[in-house]
């Protein structure tokens, strides 16, 4: 809790690491307006994203996570330009992407894609898996005629699929497999950079695993960097090097994976890890386990100060008042970093409801 | 939205190439005895109209006043009319200017109200909820027939023009029908997938918007043809559409007004001619509706 690393934390920059990141997000934000009325005049707004800093390193797996709504996929949507943010930056290789023309923007899609959730809904019904998968490379002039239906059989077979499928078309596959067409077109360009907006949510559990593990190939094939956006804690846990977790669109905790599922600092993380059964019954038994009271607030209308206070075992009125900021926990050890938007954080070995210290550490 | 359901039904199936979804789409039309009905009605009219100088036994402008008003039997299959025109070649050619009008009229409507609904759903913004769906909605606040009228009269006599006006009077539907199409499908993942590539607005609607919105508008489309045809004759019989002497089922029926007690022939051969061309494309586009339909998918 060194005030020095404060500022540093506050905007989620970390000095060790800062040439390596190939993402980052500043203050980002997006507010879908209400409208309401015959005028359609705006009577408030959704806080769906609502000051994001983040930084994704190159070649690493950073998993985001969070409840339903709390703008996981907004969030993803605000990367890739395919809603233009309120306010905030986004940066791509240092250059913030958001003031790019169509051109320019055109160079950053090829190293930028994504991979849905729907596998039915992310796959043109009336296009052949051929040609889905060429678009990509035919919006970037990428090879032509014969040399690209080579390239399109070979991304098929890279994928798990067999080169023959060029010709069928999506509604002949499974969700597994055509999630895996999802992926051919998504690294079809070569891209750098993989976002993965809940990829194996609505596959069955023998499939998740395959899908997961294709990602994992692909990424040291390729050198890829992925943003894993997941509810499923235990998949988060499989394939990130560093977790982020989200409520009411804002990061609350972000860390190394180990250290994350090991010492959760934030109150939500806590609960949410708390929720993992343990194969173990004894320590099952032992487990402790908190359940979090009423719903996440309406991201219309969210709770003043820290947003969680609402629900969180251990809010104080300090916490009503105030807004914690994203900031360093102890002290980094071998360049780990863990971040927190805490007044009372979780420390290691403390029970979760368990008041911390009457006062926060940090008082204005 | 259907096709998931689609995909999801066919899961269970091995698979189905591209051309046994045709072959899966005759499979179900068939199964409607009705819509076959209307599909047998359609291709006799179609037949007739192409066929038409083959099939009159005179030419059907012809007047041959020595013979006017004949019944049918004795003079021709269906009489004579007060002219002494052959009632049957007139109906049989009528068969070409009704087709040929409700086709150009609809093909209009699809030529204006397509791109203008696509770009409107797909742009969304002032263009669509202030410009576009006010001039629709004051359009269509009129009953299509008073609004065809109107602008019949407007432009002035003539097959040409009620044609044009029939078409008007269709693109408020079109307009309507597309846009709702586009604005379900241009939220689905695959056209920010489109986007997330770096595709163009234009080969997205043209490639990935347009194609998923088509089922709804080819069922609009059957069923508009017919109710051009109904158009067509109104006009026509209101003396906006088809001249006297054209051939035109509409403005045979004009004809056969004052002659309704005396020459029954006149009047009831174009109008059932009306009425089988109208009752094959409703079944026609019903049939078509029901076999797209995916609830009906096995």
């Amino acid at each position: 809790m060194s005030e020095a690393a404060t500022g540093n934390g506050q905007n989620g920059s970390l000095d060790g690491h800062a040439g390596e990141n190939l993402l980052e997000l500043k203050n980002l934000k997006m507010h879908f307006p209400i409208k309401a009325g015959v005028l359609r005049r705006t009577v408030g707004h959704v806080k769906a994203v609502d000051g994001v800093n983040l930084e994704i390193r190159k070649g690493e797996t950073l998993g985001l996570v969070g409840e339903s709504g709390c703008g996981k996929s907004t969030l993803a949507r605000l990367v890739l330009r395919l809603l233009e943010p309120t306010e905030g930056e986004v940066l791509f290789e240092g250059e913030d992407i958001l003031g790019y023309d169509r051109k320019r923007m055109l160079g950053v899609r090829r190293n930028m894609q994504i991979i849905f959730q729907d596998p039915y809904a992310s796959l043109n019904p009336r296009m052949s898996v051929g040609n889905i998968i060429a678009e990509p490379l035919k919006t970037h002039h990428v090879s032509e005629g014969s040399e690209r239906k080579k390239r399109v059989q070979e991304l098929l077979e890279v994928v798990g699929l067999s080169p023959e499928h060029y010709n069928r078309y999506p509604h002949e596959f499974s969700g597994g497999q055509r999630q895996r067409i999802g992926v051919a077109r998504a690294i079809a360009l070569n891209p750098r950079l993989i976002i993965c907006d809940e990829p194996v949510s609505a596959l069955d559990v023998s499939i998740q695993a395959q899908v997961v593990n294709l990602l994992e190939d692909l990424q040291k094939e390729f050198d890829l960097t992925y943003v894993f956006i997941a509810h499923d804690l235990s998949v988060v846990k499989h394939i990130s090097d560093r977790v982020a977790v989200m409520y009411l669109g804002k990061i609350v905790e972000v860390a190394d994976r180990k250290d994350l599922y090991a010492n959760p600092r934030h109150p939500y993380t806590a609960s949410l890890l708390s929720a993992i059964p343990v194969p173990d019954p004894r320590k099952e038994r032992e487990r402790q386990r908190v359940v979090l009271t009423g719903d996440v607030p309406s991201p219309a209308n969210p709770p003043s100060g820290c947003p969680f206070h609402t629900r969180c075992p251990r809010a104080q009125d300090y916490c009503k008042k105030n807004t914690p900021p994203l900031e360093l926990q102890g002290t980094p050890q071998d360049g780990e970093n863990h971040l927190a938007a805490c007044f009372f954080p979780v420390k290691e070995g403390q029970r979760i409801e368990e008041a911390a210290t009457s006062t926060p550490y940090r008082v204005e | 939205m259907s096709e998931a359901v689609t995909a999801e039904g066919s899961q269970t199936q091995t698979i189905r190439p591209r051309e046994r979804r045709l072959a899966g789409f005759w499979r179900r039309f068939k199964r409607n005895r009705l819509a076959l009905v209307g599909l047998v009605i359609v291709g006799i009219m179609l037949l007739t109209a192409a066929l038409a100088p083959l099939i009159a036994p005179s030419d059907p402008q012809a007047q041959d006043y020595a013979l006017t008003l004949q019944p049918p039997g004795v003079g021709g299959l269906m009489g004579t009319d007060s002219l002494g025109g052959d009632v049957f070649s007139r109906v049989v050619f009528g068969a070409r200017i009704s087709l040929i009008s409700s086709l150009i009229s609809v093909g209009i409507a699809l030529l204006i109200g397509v791109p203008v609904g696509l770009t409107a759903g797909y742009f969304r913004g002032i263009w669509d909820e202030w410009i576009v769906m006010r001039v629709v909605d004051s359009l269509q606040a009129f009953p299509f027939l008073i609004l065809a009228l109107v602008i019949a009269a407007i432009l002035g006599g003539g097959l040409g023009y009620a044609m044009i006006a029939i078409g008007i009077g269709f693109i408020p539907a079109f307009v309507r029908i597309t846009r709702a199409q586009v604005l379900t499908v241009r939220s689905l993942d695959y056209v920010d997938a489109a986007r997330a590539i770096g595709t163009g607005h234009v080969g997205i609607m043209l490639r990935h918007v347009l194609p998923n919105s088509l089922p709804p508008l080819l069922v609009q489309t059957t069923l508009a043809v017919g109710y051009a045809i109904i158009a067509e004759a109104t006009l026509s019989f209101l003396g906006l559409g088809a001249e006297p002497g054209q051939p035109s089922w509409g403005s045979m029926l004009f004809q056969a007004q004052s002659y309704l007690t005396t020459a029954w022939w006149m009047a009831f051969f174009p109008g059932m001619a009306i009425f089988f061309a109208v009752l094959g494309f409703n079944l026609l586009g019903d049939g078509v509706r029901e076999a797209l339909d995916p609830r009906t998918y096995d």
